[in-house]
């Protein structure tokens, strides 16, 4: 799936209330300062963490989040996959365009979340669920 | 729960949002500022997120309804304090906050809501006349 | 290729018999490399400390440098190699330092016992020991090296991005030379922190000084404008110059509601217009609550 990296120690948190999307947040910040990401890759993680976690809990009908450590031998990075049993997405290419939002406008969607992290990948089945992995590498 | 406290600085109404703030937290804000606005009258409405270390969707949001909300009850909102970070993620996303005004901080934001309360008051006596003569009439006039 | 437990054994052996001779030859083959740059003591002393390191190494059982009994030889040779890039020494002489090992070895084995097929291939067993930790010194040293240019890339970045406050909620950003991407993201940064700082609702971003505006440069500019504005700021670039100005039509970039002004003077008198009806507003404004 991933272009390479063994997930050190991965942590996992279901994601089935907003106050766990609050928790997702505070773990992705807490891996985030411990690799050493930079002030602004750190909030551009931690913003996509918040945005996936909340998701999964709006559009999958809650899940579960791990996220950790990776070394691919050249970087540091992190890792977080979100997952859930959910409806899935119907569209993918469609929920990928730049711009593309469900729900109530300021969404930052699938594409805004894409942007700001180094590796996306997402698999998704209509009534099976989705599945996303993001990574930030340390520059 | 905790709430968020509203403070009431002269016409304005000050509000602080705190870091990993969650959803019925931020509900409740909605409906106390809400309350306040008109319970004081208040034109002016600043929200401090100076302590937002990101600004998600959701927050967007509760910015957005916050500014509708005020502005139908005769108050002007001002998002006061975003950090350099999040303003580069935002762009990043290409996302711009429509509709809603920022200021560096408290003080430039309380200038900024007196500004707007001049500028409709000039708007009122001149009526739909340029901008620019809205200016020099107002520096002609101090 | 690892050296097999009984070589392990003799050359400890050797080590530790011919100890004073070997670093005495040991030294002077080394003081010849490095032309006098070196005192005579402070090479004696570091020969020594190696020397020891490769006898406890050796002794410990180690095959091969990777070997755990090799720790403190491996931390040893990173030190040096440390010390020596930072004294501005080449690769190749403190990597050649720990090479004369073998010559200082072949010294004390011509001195003594007669060298016969098996101490020939003792020796080339060592040798390639010894050709190791050589080129273990020039990995650490080039590591020195790349950390020590970075950390001065980094400081140059530095000075050369200032930001600076020109008037009462002014600042000024003079970009000077080329813009890659890296020198962008330090630049937007800072001026966004410091806007915050200073509280400056107004920056002048002059590009007076970059050469040439490409697609990319002229991104970096408009996303900083965009944060700013985002951030309660406003943004005006002054110092286009005419190519410039053509340039950046010709690639069809939109600057929008940017202010754009042609010299610092002329966006200096744009903002202190704006600030005077600032001023003058909120006076009013005063007036009339």
């Amino acid at each position: 799936m991933t272009a390479g990296g063994d997930i050190a120690g991965m942590e996992r948190l279901a994601i089935r209330s907003d106050q766990d999307v609050v928790r997702v947040r505070q773990l992705v910040r807490t891996l985030a300062v411990s690799v050493k990401l930079s002030l602004v890759d750190q909030t551009k993680l931690v913003t996509a963490a918040s945005e996936l976690a909340r998701n999964t809990l709006v559009y999958g009908g809650g899940g579960t989040v791990e996220a950790g450590r990776v070394d691919n031998g050249r970087r540091i990075g992190i890792r977080i996959v979100f997952a859930d049993q959910g409806p899935g997405i119907p569209d993918l290419d469609l929920a990928l365009t730049d711009g593309y939002t469900t729900g109530n406008g300021l969404g930052l969607g699938l594409s805004g979340a894409r942007r700001l992290v180094d590796e996306f990948d997402i698999s998704t089945e209509v009534g099976q669920g989705t599945t996303i992995s993001v990574t930030k590498w340390c520059r | 729960m905790e709430r968020v406290p509203v403070l009431k600085i002269g016409d304005i109404l000050l509000v602080s949002i705190l870091i990993d703030m969650e959803d019925q937290v931020a509900l409740q804000l909605q409906e106390d500022l809400a309350d306040r606005i008109v319970e004081t009258g208040c034109h002016g409405v600043i929200i401090d997120i100076s302590a937002l270390d990101i600004v998600d969707s959701f927050v967007g949001r509760t910015l957005a309804t916050i500014a509708s909300v005020s502005r139908v009850l005769d108050a002007e909102t001002v998002v006061v304090g975003m950090r350099p970070a999040v303003a580069i993620t935002l762009v990043e996303l290409g996302l711009s906050l429509p509709g809603i005004r920022t200021a560096l901080n408290v003080e430039l934001g309380m200038e900024l809501l007196a500004r707007e309360r001049v500028d409709d008051f000039i708007d009122d006596l001149i009526g739909d006349d340029d901008q620019d003569d809205a200016d020099e009439a107002v520096v002609a006039a101090s | 290729m690892a050296l097999s437990t009984d070589e392990v054994g003799r050359f400890a052996g050797l080590l530790e018999a011919d100890g004073e001779a070997l670093t005495a030859a040991w030294t002077d083959a080394v003081s010849a490399l490095l032309r006098g740059r070196l005192s005579h003591a402070e090479l004696r002393r570091q020969i020594t400390d190696l020397q020891n390191a490769f006898q406890s190494a050796l002794s410990g059982g180690a095959t091969d440098l990777e070997a755990d009994a090799a720790g403190e030889l491996r931390a040893l040779l990173s030190e040096l190699s440390n010390t020596r890039a930072r004294q501005g020494f080449t690769a190749t002489e403190t990597a050649v330092s720990v090479f004369a090992l073998k010559d200082a070895v072949l010294t004390v084995l011509d001195q003594g016992a007669t060298v016969d097929a098996a101490t020939l291939r003792d020796y080339v067993a060592f040798s390639a020991f010894v050709d190791r930790a050589g080129l273990f010194t020039f990995d650490t040293y080039v590591r020195a090296r790349e950390e020590l240019i970075s950390g001065q890339a980094e400081q140059l970045l530095e000075l050369s991005t200032p930001v600076v406050k020109l008037w009462e909620g002014v600042v000024a950003v003079p970009l000077v030379g080329t813009l890659d991407s890296a020198r962008a993201q330090v630049v937007m940064e800072r001026l966004l922190q410091t806007l915050v700082d200073t509280g400056s609702p107004y920056a002048i971003i002059d590009i007076t000084g970059v050469p040439a505006v490409d697609t990319q440069v002229a991104q970096h500019i408009l996303k900083t404008v965009v944060a700013a504005r985002l951030m309660g700021a406003d943004c005006i670039i002054s110092g286009i110059r005419p190519q410039i100005a053509q340039t950046i039509v010709a690639l069809g970039i939109e600057f929008g509601d940017i202010a754009t002004k042609a010299s610092l003077a002329d966006a200096l008198r744009h903002v202190l217009r704006q600030t005077d009806v600032r001023a003058a507003r909120r006076g009013a404004g005063r007036r009339e609550s």
